[in-house]
């Protein structure tokens, strides 16, 4: 299942399997916003603006789960200097962050009908604004340093010192008093959220992660066209 | 096999995570006071080094029947089920305000019993549910 991730792999995804993941991923995403937007119904207490939550979570999802990835794949690279890996780390670092950022926008919009205020420091929020700088910061240090083997050992340590925020992400809500609430769906106890707007939200999350996995795919296929360029350019 | 090399880099490695664990832990252990976004009125009773003239927020459920609206400001109590406080506030309300509701006020001690609040935000919970639900749900716990 891994190989697809080797570079002669990768290389060979045609175009013809992008489109029908596009597709694909589109239909999803279709139904989704359909069901969360006109056939789900309102909160008892939010009303219409649980709706913000469908997209709100399965992004915040994202943000975290790309972050978690590039962490684990940094921590490898470092350590067995496996070649793929940094560029397999660097290639979920747009997706991860523009979900970050949606995560932010979309709660800000959220809380002010809801809480009363666009933002509070509170640590769910604080927590999850640095891991939104963590991206910024592995981003730019890809961008900005022009030695391949230095960005690379840069960037790692980035991506495994933010990959610690993580859990303090996740579990501020349990950990500290936040005006964010805590999680409705967990592992260890029944979802707290009604079947009918359950659904909606996992459709949702399917399509994000499909989504997100496109353009994974295709950020990482350029990634290893331009490595091999550079190599073949090295030994001319 | 795992070259030396490469061993030698996990231990590295895993040092270095666990000191940046451990340096993490102390540092929100001990500003633990400025992570915590409120306290609850319990907390603010057993809590020894009370600022009276500090801002601070203090949040909880608003009690059941415990709303009472003058004409220039509104007095309601937070509790937590084992303490309460009574909170005082001009100004306008967020929309969810509610009674049973959560909520954080922000603002400052008059005594341990009093709070003068001058901003108040509501607190959502993680339970969502349609009217009708919630209406049903109301109904059998009566």
């Amino acid at each position: 299942m891994f190989k697809i991730f080797f570079p002669n792999k990768i290389l060979s995804f045609s175009n013809k399997l992008f489109s029908f993941l596009i597709v694909l991923m589109l239909l999803i995403v279709f139904v989704g916003l359909i069901y969360s937007l006109f056939l789900s119904p309102p909160d008892f207490t939010q009303g219409d603006s649980v709706r913000i939550m469908y997209v709100h979570v399965p992004a915040s999802f994202i943000a975290l789960g790309c972050f978690g990835f590039m962490g684990i794949a940094s921590i490898c690279a470092l350590i067995f200097k496996i070649k793929i890996l940094p560029l397999l780390a660097k290639s979920l670092a747009p997706a991860g962050s523009v979900f970050a950022l949606v995560s932010i926008v979309t709660g800000s919009l959220w809380g002010k009908p809801t809480w009363g205020t666009w933002w509070v420091w509170d640590a769910r929020l604080t927590s999850m604004l640095i891991l939104f700088i963590f991206y910024i910061a592995y981003i730019s240090v890809w961008k900005f340093i022009d030695n391949y083997e230095k960005a690379n050992k840069v960037s790692s340590i980035i991506a495994i010192i933010g990959s610690l925020n993580l859990p303090v992400i996740k579990y501020s809500v349990d950990w500290w008093n936040t005006l964010h609430q805590t999680s409705s769906i967990t592992l260890t106890s029944a979802p707290t959220i009604h079947y009918t707007m359950l659904i909606p939200l996992i459709i949702m999350l399917i399509g994000t992660i499909l989504y997100t996995m496109i353009v994974f795919l295709m950020k990482y296929k350029t990634e290893i066209m331009k490595f091999k360029l550079d190599k073949r350019n090295k030994e001319d | 096999m795992l070259s030396k090399k490469a061993r030698t880099r996990i231990v590295l490695i895993s040092f270095l995570l666990v000191v940046s664990v451990l340096v993490v832990f102390v540092v929100l252990k001990s500003l633990e006071e400025n992570v915590v976004y409120f306290f609850s009125p319990t907390e603010l009773y057993n809590k020894e080094d009370i600022f009276f003239n500090k801002k601070i927020r203090v949040g909880g459920l608003v009690k059941e029947g415990s709303i009472i609206n003058n004409q220039t400001s509104i007095n309601f109590i937070v509790t937590d089920l084992n303490n309460e406080i009574i909170v005082s506030y001009k100004g306008s309300l967020p929309n969810l305000f509610s009674e049973g509701k959560g909520v954080v006020a922000e603002g400052k001690l008059k005594d341990k019993k009093y709070f003068i609040a001058d901003k108040i935000l509501a607190k959502h919970d993680e339970n969502y549910m349609p009217p009708e639900v919630s209406k049903i749900l109301k109904k059998t716990k009566e």
